[in-house]
This record gives structure tokens, sequence and C-alpha cells, in this order.
């Protein structure tokens, strides 16, 4: 944030929006010791740290800006509804722009973390209630009555004792000169007509009528089409390529490198450019290219995984201590130790990598891409290819899913690098084998646990040590820290034991990596929860008790276990060959738990009943957040009984869905959702935290129904021994 | 050139024989709302209708489609496909919606082969469409609510 702009006017702004006719413009600004206070547009478009969220122009058009991308968690809904909720209009008569990390709008240009409502809810909820109070004083004043005597209703003004109306419209140059409240007073919850209630997602009709625009889907005049070849072998550097036979293929017209960049990860690829997509993939075909592998050909799984293995005997460094553990776990009467291992995942939208790029003028580059991050590429793309934030343009449109996968430009380095050395506007598109093959992935986790109990069966001391790589992929790690990504939530849990002793061991790849959806709870839930599993029943206790009788102190994880006590009959007989299983897991995107009955069939397991509860605090659209645990608890059931990735010979064994597979509709398993919103009003998220409690509910179940414990994924849902 | 009927529009298309129909849908008709996923028929998002069956439009050459009705969601202009839709938005089914084309393309396919489709039904026809937001369960009731819808 070192550049400033001093000549930011209305104009310009009005440009910057494609918006023509003043009216009034309500947004945020950071100005004051980042206390965000409301101001409109006439008093603050002087500063470029104001963002307009929500303009109302005097044809009574309505348009919200949302800085939170749509990759199917509900954003485009979620987000505006926060505006709108306090404007008294309903979002059908509202115009939803996805802003495109332009500088006015602020650092939140993002969706990741399970964050976008959580960090909007009451900053948007005020620009929206400082537009209606400033509406409502432009129509007292125009009929010189009390403000006390109007209100806002769909979009107009009225006056209660007469019914006089006046609408957003006419009264919006008026409400524009008035100045903005600096506090508005918020809707009471109770007189809410969108938050809380389950309302239609106005993406939904496009969506099913292919109108809906993603990444993939933008055009531009004269436009080219790029497929780009990679090296297979992960940490390759490019020696030569010979273009001659595919320059020879219809519709070819240009071979060129261009670097994938993902953090310290580096790797050239040769791309070629054709006039329509098919020829370039044809093209592709017949390229011939070199590569140096530098030694790197010899890596694989199995011997990375006993690197796991071998470095679970380092002491590790410290994530969290209390108490004594060495000391209560050597003399406790009762001690467990267990291993559990989890494997490499991929993200697999179903919208591959793309990115459309045009350097156009000189000095100007457009972007139209699915990404999670647009405010991001403004920024880091704008220093590194030289161009001015003003001048670099994103156009943010719908996530064929995101995952975590769209957090990483990677993709759009690429494409900005071919349009600038073409001259031509670029559209990248990577094959299903690119995105399967080139990551970047989930790691995997190994954990090594101990735990002890006293002679009554009470958990005394715990012990999780973590054993992995970290995402950002640096060799050089100083192995007497631990990581709080790598650990995410390991000393978080509520469990109130006396002695715990949580390590990290670092053990460095190379491959690329990245934050998966709930990262590495997803993986360490699994561990941490199941080895509770173990201790429950070396203490001879009910899973669900044994968990609450750790739970003395009133807590958002207590009453989760309850309430899945409670919606899933817990103490209720099951059918002979059953068995239930219970996980619950809170870490930084929020709290969630399952209750999962499965019963015995032949040599396999079949999952008869999923209930889900998620602990909000606070929710604003009922029906998005049962979606999203109910698509989460399908995430998660691939991570845990499908193929995962996999590496020999230095590249991903695993190259399309046909061995990397996802859970189709016929392994769907039943899954009910219940939302506690007794949280007061902190505020977690929505979209991850229903990944992470699944596997162990589920593993716990499978032990519950068949006495084997499952202490590696993936396993095979259909061979359990 | 190769002529195609999309939507009941006739398209000249410049492609090479072997091209798959779906980058003649999308990048030479310009009708997006198909998509592209896999390449191998293997996710379903690029299903498309060709006299009135699905098809993957991913791994169908486009010569093959010379000749025949070709439907895509943007024509989906009938009463058992309306209906569908309408149950879609009914029950709020798309996350992402990168895969709802090939969804309800695949599930009018279904009813009007069979109007009142069992869950086995549903397993058999919609296993070659995959969903990676996991809206599965919702597109299995949206079914039985537009069979209810076309009853």
């Amino acid at each position: 944030m070192n550049q400033h702009i001093t000549n930011i006017n209305r104009r310009n702004f009005l440009r910057l929006t494609g918006i023509t006719g003043a009216g009034l413009v309500v947004g945020l600004s950071s100005k004051a010791n980042g206390i965000e206070t409301v101001e409109n547009l006439t008093s603050a478009l002087e500063s470029y740290e104001f963002s307009p969220f929500v303009l109302i122009e005097k044809s009574g058009q309505i348009t919200i800006f949302n800085p939170k991308p749509e990759m199917g968690q509900g954003t485009f809904q979620s987000i505006p509804a926060l505006i709108a909720e306090e404007l008294e209009v309903s979002l059908d008569k509202v115009t939803i722009k996805q802003t495109g990390g332009e500088k006015k709008f602020g650092p939140g240009q993002s969706a990741g973390g399970s964050a976008s409502v959580r960090t909007s809810y009451m900053n948007l909820r005020k620009v929206g209630a400082s537009a209606r109070e400033m509406l409502i004083k432009a129509a007292s004043q125009q009929w010189n009555v009390p403000v006390e005597e109007c209100f806002a209703e769909n979009a107009s003004i009225i006056h209660q004792p007469t019914g006089k109306k006046l609408s957003y419209g006419e009264l919006a140059e008026a409400a524009s000169k008035i100045e903005a409240p600096k506090s508005p007073k918020l809707k009471d919850p109770k007189d809410f007509k969108i938050l809380g209630k389950s309302s239609p997602r106005p993406d939904v009709p496009l969506k099913v009528n292919g109108k809906a625009q993603f990444g993939i889907d933008a055009s531009v005049p004269g436009m080219v089409y790029a497929s780009i070849e990679r090296c297979p072998v992960f940490g390759s550097k490019l020696t030569s390529y010979d273009a001659a036979a595919a320059m020879k293929v219809k519709g070819v017209i240009a071979v060129e490198t261009c670097e994938r960049i993902h953090g310290v990860y580096r790797s050239e690829g040769v791309a070629v450019i054709a006039e329509n997509y098919w020829a370039a993939v044809q093209g592709r075909k017949v390229l011939i290219v070199k590569w140096d592998n530098q030694g790197n050909e010899k890596f694989n799984s199995k011997t990375y995984e006993q690197g796991l293995r071998d470095a679970a005997k380092e002491e590790g460094a410290i994530d969290h201590q209390q108490g004594d553990f060495d000391k209560a776990f050597a003399e406790a009467p009762v001690k467990l130790e267990a291993f559990y291992e989890t494997p490499v995942v991929s993200h697999s939208p179903v919208e591959p990598m793309n990115c459309l790029a045009s350097w156009h003028d000189g000095d100007k580059l457009e972007i139209w891409t699915s990404t999670q991050v647009p405010g991001n590429i403004v920024t880091e793309f704008s220093k590194t290819y030289g161009v001015t934030p003003e001048n670099l343009k994103v156009n943010t449109l719908f996530n064929g899913g995101g995952f975590g996968r769209r957090l990483y430009p990677d993709y759009v380095h690429e494409a900005v690098q071919l349009t600038k050395k073409l001259g031509k506007p670029v559209k990248t598109i990577w094959t299903r084998e690119d995105d399967t093959k080139q990551g970047p992935f989930r790691p995997m986790t190994y954990s090594a646990m101990k735990g002890a109990l006293d002679a009554k069966g009470k958990a005394i001391a715990f012990q999780h040590k973590v054993i992995a790589p970290t995402l950002d992929m640096k060799k050089d790690y100083d192995k007497t820290k631990t990581n709080g990504t790598m650990t995410e939530g390991i000393s978080e849990q509520k469990y109130e034991i006396e002695h715990m002793k949580n390590l990290y061991v670092h053990h460095y790849l190379h491959v690329p990596l990245a934050a998966w959806r709930a990262v590495t709870s997803t993986t360490l839930a699994f561990s941490h929860e199941c080895f509770i599993d173990e201790m429950a029943v070396a203490a001879k206790k009910d899973p669900l008790a044994f968990r609450l009788e750790m739970l003395t102190k009133e807590s958002d994880t207590k009453n989760v276990l309850n309430k899945l006590k409670e919606v899933s009959q817990w103490n209720k007989p099951l059918p002979a060959g059953w068995g239930r299983g219970v996980a619950q897991y809170e870490f930084f995107a929020g709290l969630g738990g399952y209750v999962i009955e499965v019963s015995k069939k032949g040599t396999g397991i079949k999952i008869e009943k999923v209930y889900a509860v998620i602990d909000l605090g606070t929710v604003v659209n009922p029906d998005t957040t049962k979606g999203q645990v109910e698509g989460a608890a399908v995430m998660a059931l691939t991570a845990a009984i499908k193929n995962g990735i996999t590496f020999d010979k230095g590249q991903t064994v695993q190259s399309n869905y046909h061995n990397n597979p996802l859970v189709r509709i016929n392994e769907m398993p039943k899954v009910e959702v219940h939302i506690l919103t007794n949280g007061g009003p902190k505020i977690k998220g929505v979209g991850e935290p229903g990944l992470p409690p699944f596997a162990p509910a589920l593993c716990n179940a499978i032990f519950a129904a068949t006495g084997k414990r499952i202490r590696r994924l993936p396993f095979d849902i259909n061979k359990i021994a | 050139m190769i002529t195609l009927n999309i939507n009941n529009h006739s398209y000249e298309v410049d492609a090479s024989p072997d091209m798959p129909l779906l980058w003649a849908i999308r990048d030479m008709a310009g009708l997006t709302g198909t998509k592209f996923g896999c390449g191998i028929a293997q996710c379903g998002a690029c299903t498309v209708h060709i006299d009135g069956k699905p098809v993957r439009s991913c791994s169908f050459p486009v010569a093959a489609a010379a000749g025949k009705k070709i439907t895509t969601i943007e024509g989906l202009h009938e009463r058992i496909g309306e209906a569908v839709q309408k149950a879609w938005i009914e029950l709020q089914v798309p996350q992402c919606g990168y895969c709802q084309s090939g969804q309800i393309m695949s599930a009018t396919a279904l009813l009007k082969t069979k109007s009142n489709p069992s869950d086995a039904d549903i397993d058999t026809a919609m296993q070659g469409n995959l969903c990676r937001c996991g809206t599965y369960q919702r597109i299995r009731s949206a079914i039985h609510h537009a069979a209810e819808l076309i009853k």
C-alpha cells in the first residue's frame, strides 16, 4: 500500500465501475486509525481508501459490489444480503457486481478460510444501515417532517402518519448531499427479513440455464488459445524444445515458453498457441521437449512415506505444552500409542484452471479468470509485471469450484506472460491431466499419538506429534519451530486433559503444495479424534460419554456433542451389525461434528446415516449452510476412501478422474444437518468445518461395527476385513 | 465445413472432423453453458442431447454429430427440461454450478424415459456426472421433485 492516488474524483469512479448518472454511493473508509466509518460519495471520494459498496442511481437502479468471489459457498447471496437487509431492499431488486481487486475496494477481496461472512458481517450491515438513514433523512427534509415519523421499506421511504412515499431513486441525489452517520443504528435481528432465513441465491437461476459466466467462458475478440506442456517430474528444468511438428498442425500460430510461479516452486512450461483450443492441444501432442530432471526422477511416495515414519522418531518442536506430559505418561497405569497416516489429495474442481489475459496499449493488463483472490492478483502482479494497479483490471467470474486451489494464481502468471509475449489476448486452459498431475496438492500428515489414563479410566496425558512438510515448500526449515498451519487445531481442542505436549516434526517435500478446503484439519482431525476413541475404548467407556467427561466447563464443543447426542439418538440401540461413531473438531474456520451410523455389508461397510452439527453463533443463510455441510461430507468421504495422489519416478501417478476418482451419486450417504446458533455474537465459518470430523466419525463407527481400527487413509470401504 | 444443428439453429463450423463436439459447441457456436471437465467422458460436465439421448460431447467427434439434432442447456425449452430446471431452483441444488448443466441434461434424459424414477434408476442414470461440491443429495431430491412437477 505504498502507492497513493491523488486524482480520484467522481468522474474516475464512475468510469471505473461503468456507471453513468449520479446517485448515492455509500461505502467504507479506513483512513482513521483503521477504524472504519461510513461515508458518502461527496464527502469521501477524495480519499482513495473509500470503498463504495452500494450505489443507488436516480433511475432507482441499486448496485451492490461484492468483494467475495463466489465459488459455490454462497457469497453471491450472503454478502450482498448484509447490505440489502439494512437497506430494506430485496436482493432480486439489486444488481450484484463482483469486485476485481480494485484498490478502492480495499484489502478484503478474497474468499478463503471460511471468513467471508465473519469478516463482513458488521461492516457491510453498517453500510446498508447508513444508506438507509441518509435516505430517511433526505425524505424527512423534503417532507419537512421528523425523521422518527419515516421508515424504509421495499426500496422506498414512507411517512408513517400520511402514507406518503418516495422511492430510493427519487431520493438518491438529495441523500448523497447528507453526511453519512458515523454510527448508524443496526436492525434488531428479530426484524430481519433476509438474514437468518433460507433465502434463494441469485446465482442459482443462472446456474441452471447455462448463463452463469465462469472463467473458462470468458472471450474477447482476437483471442488465441494456449495449452502448456510442463515438466512431468517435479523440480525439472527445461533443456530445449523442438516446435517444428507442432507448428505444422493446422491452426497453431506460435510456441512460447512461460513460467509457472507458485511460491518458491517455479517451473518453466512450453505453450502451444493456436486459433482454437483443440488445435493447441493437438500441437502440444507433437511438441518435443527435453527436461533436465535434476535427479528428481528417483522421488516416490513409498520412500517419502518411510521418511515420515523415520522422522517420527525425532523429538520435534513444541507446539503446545501443559503440565508434565513425560512424567505423567511414564507413571500412568494405562498407556496407549498409535501411528496414523493420511494421503496427498488433489482439489480437482470440475472447472480446470484457466485464464484469459490481455496485455494491451503498451502498459495495460486485463484478466478474466476464476479466482478466490482478485485482490492479491492486483497487488502481486502489478509488482511482478510492472503494471500500475490502476492499469490492471481483473474480472472475477464465477469459480467452478475453489476448495483452496484458486487461492493460488500460478495459472494466471502463465497467461499473463504469454499475452505479453504475443501481444494478443491469450486464453489458457489446463487439461484435466494437467490439473491432476501438476498440483498443487494437499500434503499428507502423519501423526504419532500417545495417551494415558488413570486407574479409573480418566484421560490424564495426551500427545499429538505431527510429522509433515510445510505448505510453503521451504527446504531450509528451522526445525526448532512448530508450524501453526501444519499443527492446525491439535492444541485448540477443548478436552480438559491435565498433561499435554503436542509436537511438530518437519519433513521436506519438494512438490507444489497448497491449502485444501479445511486445510490441515482435514487430516489431523482424523488422527486426533480416532485416537480419543482409542482412549475411550481403553477406558471401557462410551466414546461420547468419555468426551463429555473431559468437558466439564461450558463450551461450544460441549454444546455440539450434546446436540449430536440428541439428534442422533445416541443411546438408542442399533440393529445387529451396525455401529455408530462420533467426532468433532474445532479449528480456525469454526467448529463441527458428526455422528455416523454404518452397517456391515459382506466384506464392506455401508454408511447408513450421517448426522452433522455445525456451530455458527449466527447464521446468515441456513439453507446455504446445510448445503455446505452436505458437500463437505462428500468431499471428506472422497478423501477418506478414494485413491488420493501418489508419486513414482518423480511424477504424479494419477492423471484424470478414472484413476483419481471422486465419490459419485450412488455412494452418497444420507446427510442430516443441524445448525447451532446459540453461540452468541461470535460468528464461525460455514464452508470448512463440515469437513474435518467426517473421516474420524466414519472410522470410529467402523470400529464400533467391526472392531477394526483404521489408522491409515485412504481405505477401501468395500473391503473391511 | 461441418453443419451442426444446435438448439434448432444451423451452425457452419470449420473444424477438423475428429475435434470433439464440445469445442465446436463452446468455441465455434459460442454456447458456453456446456462445460469442459475431463476430456475422457468421466465427469459428465459436457453432457448434451443428441437426438434426445445424453452424450458426453468431449468424447464425441464433431463429424459424427452432423445432421443430428443437438440440444444444449441453452436450448432446453421443453416441458421436462424446464421442470428439472424449476426443481433445481426450488431445491437450491447448485453450489459452484459448473457441473450442473451436465447434471440437468442427464436428469432430463432420465425423466424422458422414466417419468417416476426410483433411487436405483437415479443412481444408474446420474453416476456419470461428477459434482465436486457434493450436491448429490439435492440432485436426487430434485429429480424426484421434477417427477412430481411433470405429473
